[in-house]
């Protein structure tokens, strides 16, 4: 299957692939962003590959990396044929001041909370979602946990005896 | 209706405390009469952040944390964490252990399956049925407790093993739940399949066709109830599912009632697959022997320099992975648990990304109950059989 997936690539987006990687018997394909969008609608009507299950989309934050320089965030779209019974990443790499991505929900349905849970805790924005609303977190709180630099600080609670005291920040 | 007057809907809040929501789901609703217009889920009430906290603790500490996720069926979420740090390792573990992990998690299906049938008839009006279930649960929730001394949150995987070695009088124990349980599926059956109103409450509510189901990312049960054959045991198999002999159920109809057969018929695969296992359980170490990642045999800590510097340094170090990431899907009761992993070299997890079913499974809600009556939304969120603690994390 890595085989003809680096067939697919190269014969019908060679400009669009950055590299690729192979770890524990796992592949994955970077790619750039202009192109995730046809390449995503490609391997979903491919009538060989078949790529029909968009199983999960994840990010990470290579903040501090030795990475770094390709792009603080990655956004990882692990995709399924049924057919097959194969399995392999789409990665694509973003940089830290301009997290924005096209979003993959006109293709799959799932692709809606998926990409609203990795707006919500990790920041990054899909243009194109059609409700880019906070998922998990509380809508006052402001930040996005999952990035490596929000602070892990501990908050005394508020009681009527120190209401009026500004917040004591532990860290 | 005179000329001019504006038709109106109204909104209706179900939950976040209500009883047929299975936990703290909020579902907004749009009503025009009786019928739901719109439906718009609301989640994050019982977030508690675990995949940041994964971030934070050495690797084997993050396994408790994976209990809290879907409380109904630890075992799965300890052995789903467990098979993706070993893949990230790059470790086998001894065929007992295979098995041994086979057997409970199998269980584990059946007793999140018996929580699933009491509470969904529960919710449609068979009050009955929850004590049944529950009573046919506890066997299972005191082989838990013989096997690793907790009714519910286990922890009783290891990174390369388990946690201790079988109870005597396990096999003994394992025979009464495969002994009781399908006289209690006859009852189940008898109560439900045929009843008039459970059938009328099901039969034709929530169709969803199998191109949805692909495209909404439904896994487990649900996809199946669909009539499609996807699942994670037979597709990729983990932890030597491929020496095991079972049927996956499929249904026709893409409805609620096909979605309840589904699992029924479930139940009594993973049972076979749990005899076979006792029957064809090896005898053997149930930890790899891997130093520096799996705890040295506790009598040689006690009695040998060397095992208890490594008991020692793997206690308060932990181990560090190579580079790189990895996903492992297991079959969990609920669809395709998926637990994605990145490590950067560190004793700690880069990233730890939980592939929640229940999440994806419910962002198809609004598609299956639009559209339908209010009462359908009850037997809908119960048929695609959500735990609010893994949608939130």
């Amino acid at each position: 299957m890595e085989e003809k997936l680096r067939e697919f690539f190269e014969s019908n987006f060679k400009d669009a692939l950055v590299r690729e990687d192979n770890f524990r018997g796992q592949q994955s394909f970077y790619i750039k962003r202009e192109h995730l969008v046809d390449v995503c609608q490609a391997l979903q009507t491919d009538t060989d590959l078949e790529f029909k299950f968009l199983s999960d989309i994840t990010s990470l934050d290579w903040l501090g990396d030795l990475y770094e320089k390709e792009g603080r965030f990655e956004v990882i779209y692990n995709l399924f044929s049924l057919k097959h019974k194969y399995r392999f990443f789409v990665k694509v790499r973003l940089p830290e001041d301009d997290p924005v991505i096209d979003s993959l929900t006109s293709l799959w349905m799932t692709a809606n909370w998926l990409e609203r849970e990795v707006n919500d805790l990790m920041g990054i924005e899909f243009t194109g979602h059609p409700d880019p609303r906070k998922i998990l977190t509380p809508d006052d709180l402001e930040g996005h946990p999952l990035r490596k630099d929000f602070p892990l600080t501990y908050e005394v609670p508020q009681f009527s005896f120190n209401k009026d005291e500004p917040p004591e920040v532990i860290l | 209706m005179s000329t001019g007057t504006k038709r109106r809907t109204m909104n209706l809040n179900m939950g976040p405390q209500h009883p047929a929501t299975h936990g703290v789901l909020r579902v907004e609703l749009e009503l025009d009469g009786e019928i739901v217009v719109k439906a718009t889920p609301h989640i994050g009430y019982l977030h508690t952040g675990i995949e940041k906290t994964a971030e934070s603790k050495l690797y084997y500490k993050v396994i408790p944390t994976t209990d809290r996720m879907d409380y109904l069926s630890p075992m799965s979420n300890n052995l789903g964490y467990c098979l993706a740090v070993e893949k990230l390792l790059g470790i086998e573990v001894p065929e007992k252990v295979q098995y041994v992990r086979v057997l409970l998690t199998e269980l584990t299906r059946v007793m999140s399956h018996l929580v699933w049938i009491g509470t969904h008839a529960m919710d449609i009006g068979a009050l009955t049925m929850v004590l049944y279930a529950f009573r046919e649960r506890e066997t299972i929730v005191d082989l838990y407790e013989a096997v690793s001394g907790q009714r519910m949150m286990s922890t009783y995987f290891r990174i390369g093993g388990l946690a201790y070695e079988l109870p005597k009088d396990f096999d003994q124990k394992v025979n009464v739940i495969l002994k009781r349980i399908p006289e209690g599926m006859k009852d189940y059956e008898r109560l439900l399949n045929d009843n008039k109103i459970f059938r009328k409450r099901t039969i034709g509510v929530g169709v969803i066709s199998p191109e949805d189901a692909i495209n909404c990312g439904f896994t487990g049960p649900c996809l199946r109830g669909s009539g499609v054959n996807y699942d994670v045991r037979k597709a990729n198999p983990y932890s030597g599912y491929e020496k095991f002999d079972f049927d996956v159920p499929l249904g026709k109809n893409c409805d609620t009632y096909d979605r309840f057969l589904v699992r029924v018929e479930e139940m009594r695969q993973s049972l076979r697959i749990a005899k076979q296992a006792l029957d064809g359980l090896p005898e053997g170490p149930y930890r790899a022997h891997v130093p520096g990642v799996v705890l040295p045999p506790k009598e040689d800590v006690l009695s040998k320099m060397e095992s208890l510097i490594f008991h020692f340094k793997l206690i308060t170090e932990g181990f560090k992975p190579p580079k790189g990431a990895v996903y492992q899907a297991i079959e969990a009761p609920k669809g395709e648990l998926g637990f994605f992993i990145s490590s950067d070299g560190s004793n700690k997890p880069h990233r730890m990304r939980v592939r929640p079913p229940s999440f994806v499974n419910l962002s198809a809600l609004p598609k299956l109950v639009e559209g339908r009556l209010i009462a359908d939304v009850v037997a809908c969120i119960g048929s695609i059989d959500i735990v609010l603690g893994e949608v939130d994390r």
